[in-house]
């Protein structure tokens, strides 16, 4: 349903993401791996329609990602992106009105089981709170394609498990959700392919049952095989 | 559920079904969860769990009704079979560690005597 062929980008001398080419299907959680600097933020935005390749395109349902893919693919960045003066519950009309599949209900739901209210300023939200935001109304949004940038960072054990609970119920047989972390153990048993990224290159892509069986390691075994210091320096 | 990270995630959610259903905490011909469901209660991937439920069908522990779900089998001779094969590991289990001491397995039987019961 999303679909990448020889997609570069470069930012002056520096080349973020250098030719890749993978495809994404519905009913599939992808985990996007690798170390800050390996390209998965770059890729994102540009699956997402928000950065323009240099070379290659995105396709979504066959047609080159932008305005019409937007609508159904639902994108988290890691940068706050709310005005200050916005309460929680201005934050979820400000989605309602951009996005057709918003869904209020849902949204007020998933800030209770957050442990949020709608009355909260975003100015006085800590970092955790405002991460548990972000999901809270990226989620609350009925999309085909959801893109997660480090849904976990900074949110504490007992949230990573709601914000997982939540990204395993939303994955139905039409839907695609990738989550780009370098928290590697969180999402062992939620995610079900690996995307291996390293320095703007796609390194291993597959489903990770066969990994464990075929090589008899975990995910986090193969994150240091494929990263070595590297890898450990990002955590 | 604490899972070993290293060895598919699929075959620890069979185990941990199949003691269920040998130790009767889910009874023969009871329905099981939708795959949504377990995938929520088991915290995994849904995909993981259909292939969990295609795999117990194959084994014939479990069997799908078009449009209502997924059953536990009603064939006690099937549960009888299950509950002697995960015996048979455990103890398979059991002589790879005794063996992996160097103790003789001529010494098991008599180890088993005498701390099994304390324990």
């Amino acid at each position: 349903m999303l679909e990448c062929r020889g997609i570069t980008k470069s930012y002056g001398r520096k080349t973020a993401v250098d030719h890749i080419s993978l495809k994404l299907e519905p009913g599939h959680i992808y985990a996007m791996l690798g170390p800050n600097g390996s390209g998965k933020t770059t890729l994102m935005k540009m699956a997402a329609g928000l950065v323009k390749p240099n070379a290659g395109d995105f396709f979504y349902q066959g047609n080159p990602v932008g305005k019409e893919s937007r609508r159904e693919i639902a994108y988290m960045s890691t940068e706050p992106y709310f005005y200050s003066w916005m309460s929680a519950g201005d934050v979820g009309k400000y989605y309602e009105d951009f996005f057709d599949d918003f869904s209020m209900e849902r949204y007020l739901s998933l800030l209770e089981r957050m442990e949020l209210t709608p009355d909260l300023k975003t100015k006085a939200l800590s970092s955790g709170m405002m991460a548990k935001l972000k999901i809270a109304v990226t989620m609350a949004r009925k999309a085909k394609v959801y893109l997660l940038d480090e849904p976990l960072n900074g949110i504490d054990l007992l949230a990573r498990d709601v914000i997982v609970q939540t990204v395993i119920e939303e994955c139905g047989p039409k839907v695609a959700l990738v989550i780009s972390s370098h928290l590697v153990d969180e999402l062992e048993r939620v995610v079900d392919t690996a995307i291996f990224m390293k320095e703007g290159h796609l390194v291993l892509m597959g489903d990770i049952e066969e990994l464990r069986m075929e090589r008899g390691k975990s995910v986090v075994d193969l994150y240091r095989e494929i990263y070595g210091h590297m890898g450990e320096k990002a955590d | 559920m604490e899972y070993n990270t290293a060895i598919p995630i699929y075959l620890q959610v069979m185990t941990s079904i199949k003691r269920d259903i040998v130790t009767g905490r889910i009874q023969p011909g009871e329905k099981l969860p939708s795959v949504r469901d377990l995938a929520v209660q088991y915290s995994i991937n849904p995909n993981t769990v259909s292939r969990v439920y295609r795999e117990l069908e194959m084994e014939k522990v479990c069997f799908t009704r078009r449009g209502m779900g997924t059953f536990v089998t009603e064939d006690a001779e099937i549960v009888s079979q299950l509950r002697e094969t995960m015996a048979q590991d455990l103890v398979g289990q059991f002589l790879e560690g005794i063996r992996g001491l160097g103790i003789p397995e001529s010494e098991a039987a008599r180890l088993l005597e005498k701390y099994g019961q304390q324990m």
